[in-house]
């Protein structure tokens, strides 16, 4: 007989010291209640366009499910220079600058274990979105955190940010449009920060996987910046504008020493995008700017619902400008967000996630996703306010 | 077009039961200011009419619909304008559009029964002087009527919770 053995010991250090998600203790909350309402789910409620799907399904029919380019689909890494020269006139090479990922989250991590060397400090600014700093960990990099607050509307400031660079800094990471905040960056904001970078020397991560949905004004990309193009990597996908979440699809843009590096991993870690997901894009790209358009306007009446609709029943929430997440603050109930979130789940079977999940700096708020039918929106809002004039009692 | 219009209109398009407060709160103005705004609409012929999509087979009446091409000839001093108002005014008739390619005008018409609309075709819209030839076809089944979908939509199954 051999002995047993505790499989748990080949896990490494570093996984083990990953922090748990806040999210799973919601997810075994939830499961097995009914009549529950949803604010809680960061993908849109949209399904993916026919015209998308159509051509994927025409694709696996016609039976190409090869590999690609390492980089991805030549078509895709056309159709992605053409769009974003027209958007923004920002001049990408398809060939060097573009690299097709599975996901932001792929992208995510591999453009941080690019630039990341042991020891490295990246900032991270927060609230933000919770893969920030376990990419950083894993990469050997230390996290500092930089906080946005309130009172900027949470974006952020030359100011917040200048007193967390050292001079072990390599890289700052961006979230703008924000989740969970739901903030914008202005070109004059970004402006400050650019000449943080570089007076620093420092590089950027940013993540605009929520370009497409601002209200109001139009998105700034930091690599349009001017001298920024190489200093940035770009990380963005399909999966919000074009509601393709599932189809894993992701992309970075930077520069060909970066790209290429990226790719180095890329090759060996994931070797190409699944080929369906790219044929989707290329025609979301060619075909879905109505589509997409008509989904924005529909997040942003809900946006305009929801909230009217906080600070109706008491909750005071500023008006996010992008992403599909309001942010109430819930503070002056004399609950924790996660005790709010938890009795709110318990008692009216409403699902939002506790905003410090995000960081410290999101205590004191809920983040609420608006990409819910109006319905299930009046019905959260309806139950929350129940909810808020009980504590009151 | 001004964004709160385009709104107001996609709104309404989609549900014109929307009530002016619903509206209110989807674009960030106030009632009275959406009731002024349609009421404009209303007036400058924007908004032509509202009505309901009823699906008859569900209450077990069981209208009869055909789709009827028509080859007109003109006539002097008449276009088609003049032959579409003929036709449009039996209320058999639920849509009239002139059209491109083989044939020159397309017709709905809904009946009691396959007879009542034959008959109708035949001794109304095929004796007109300028009706050329009629083709009818009935429909045998709808599915999609006006960007509405009549049997179940596609749902969304998503994760309670992620990031």
């Amino acid at each position: 007989m051999r002995p047993p053995c505790d499989p748990s010991k080949f896990v490494a250090d570093a996984v083990k010291n990953i922090p748990p998600s806040g999210i799973r203790r919601f997810f075994d909350l939830v499961s097995g209640l009914e009549d529950i309402v949803s604010l809680g789910v960061g993908e849109p409620d949209f399904i993916t366009p026919w015209h998308i799907r159509e051509m994927c399904i025409h694709s696996l029919e016609k039976g190409q499910t090869s590999y690609t380019s390492n980089y991805g689909l030549p078509d895709l890494r056309d159709e992605l220079t053409r769009t974003y020269y027209s958007r923004y006139g920002l001049d990408y090479d398809p060939s060097s600058e573009i690299l097709i990922t599975t996901g932001v989250s792929e992208a995510l991590d591999i453009a941080v274990r690019t630039v990341v060397n042991p020891g490295d400090e990246v900032i991270i600014v927060q609230p933000s979105y919770v893969a920030y700093v376990p990419s950083v960990v894993l990469a050997g990099g230390k996290p500092v955190i930089v906080s946005t607050h309130r009172d900027d509307d949470f974006s952020l400031t030359a100011e917040a940010l200048k007193p967390a660079i050292t001079n072990k800094t390599k890289a700052i990471i961006l979230n703008f449009p924000n989740n969970p905040t739901g903030a914008i960056m202005t070109q004059e904001d970004l402006e400050g920060i650019a000449d943080l970078v570089v007076e620093n020397d420092l590089f950027v991560i940013s993540d605009e996987v929520y370009e497409c949905l601002t209200y109001g004004s139009k998105h700034v990309p930091f690599s349009s910046l001017e001298g920024m193009k190489e200093r940035t990597v770009m990380l963005n996908g399909f999966s919000k504008a074009y509601a393709m979440t599932g189809l894993r699809l992701g992309f970075a843009m930077g520069s060909p020493e970066i790209i290429h590096s990226m790719m180095m991993i890329h090759q060996y870690s994931m070797l190409c995008a699944p080929i369906t997901a790219q044929i989707g894009a290329i025609e979301a790209l060619r075909n879905g700017k109505d589509e997409m358009e008509r989904m924005v306007r529909e997040y942003d009446r809900r946006r305009h619902f929801i909230v009217r609709g906080f600070n109706r029943i008491g909750l005071d929430c500023c008006n996010p400008r992008g992403a599909f997440y309001a942010f109430p603050y819930i503070g002056n109930t004399g609950l924790s967000s996660s005790e709010f979130a938890e009795r709110l789940l318990d008692e009216k079977k409403v699902v939002t996630i506790p905003g410090d999940v995000f960081g410290e700096a999101g205590e004191g708020f809920l983040r609420c996703a608006y990409a819910a039918s109006i319905d299930d929106i009046r019905k959260a809002l309806d139950r929350m306010g129940d909810f808020v004039d009980g504590l009151k009692l | 077009m001004d964004e709160k219009i385009r709104h107001i209109l996609e709104i309404l398009e989609n549900d014109a039961r929307t009530s002016p407060e619903e509206i209110a709160s989807l674009t960030d103005m106030s009632a009275q200011e959406v009731s002024q705004t349609i009421a404009k609409l209303e007036e400058t012929g924007v908004i032509r009419h509202y009505k309901t999509i009823v699906d008859w087979d569900l209450v077990g009446e069981n209208y009869v619909y055909a789709v009827i091409e028509l080859k007109v000839t003109l006539e002097r001093n008449q276009g088609y304008q003049a032959i579409a108002e003929r036709i449009y005014k039996f209320p058999e008739v639920r849509s009239v559009r002139l059209l491109s390619g083989n044939y020159d005008i397309s017709l709905t018409v809904r009946g009691k029964s396959m007879k009542d609309v034959a008959f109708f075709v035949a001794e109304k819209i095929a004796t007109l002087d300028q009706v050329q030839s009629t083709s009818t076809h009935f429909v045998l089944k709808t599915y999609k009527e006006d960007g509405v979908i009549l049997h179940e939509p596609e749902t969304i199954t998503r994760l309670p919770v992620s990031f």
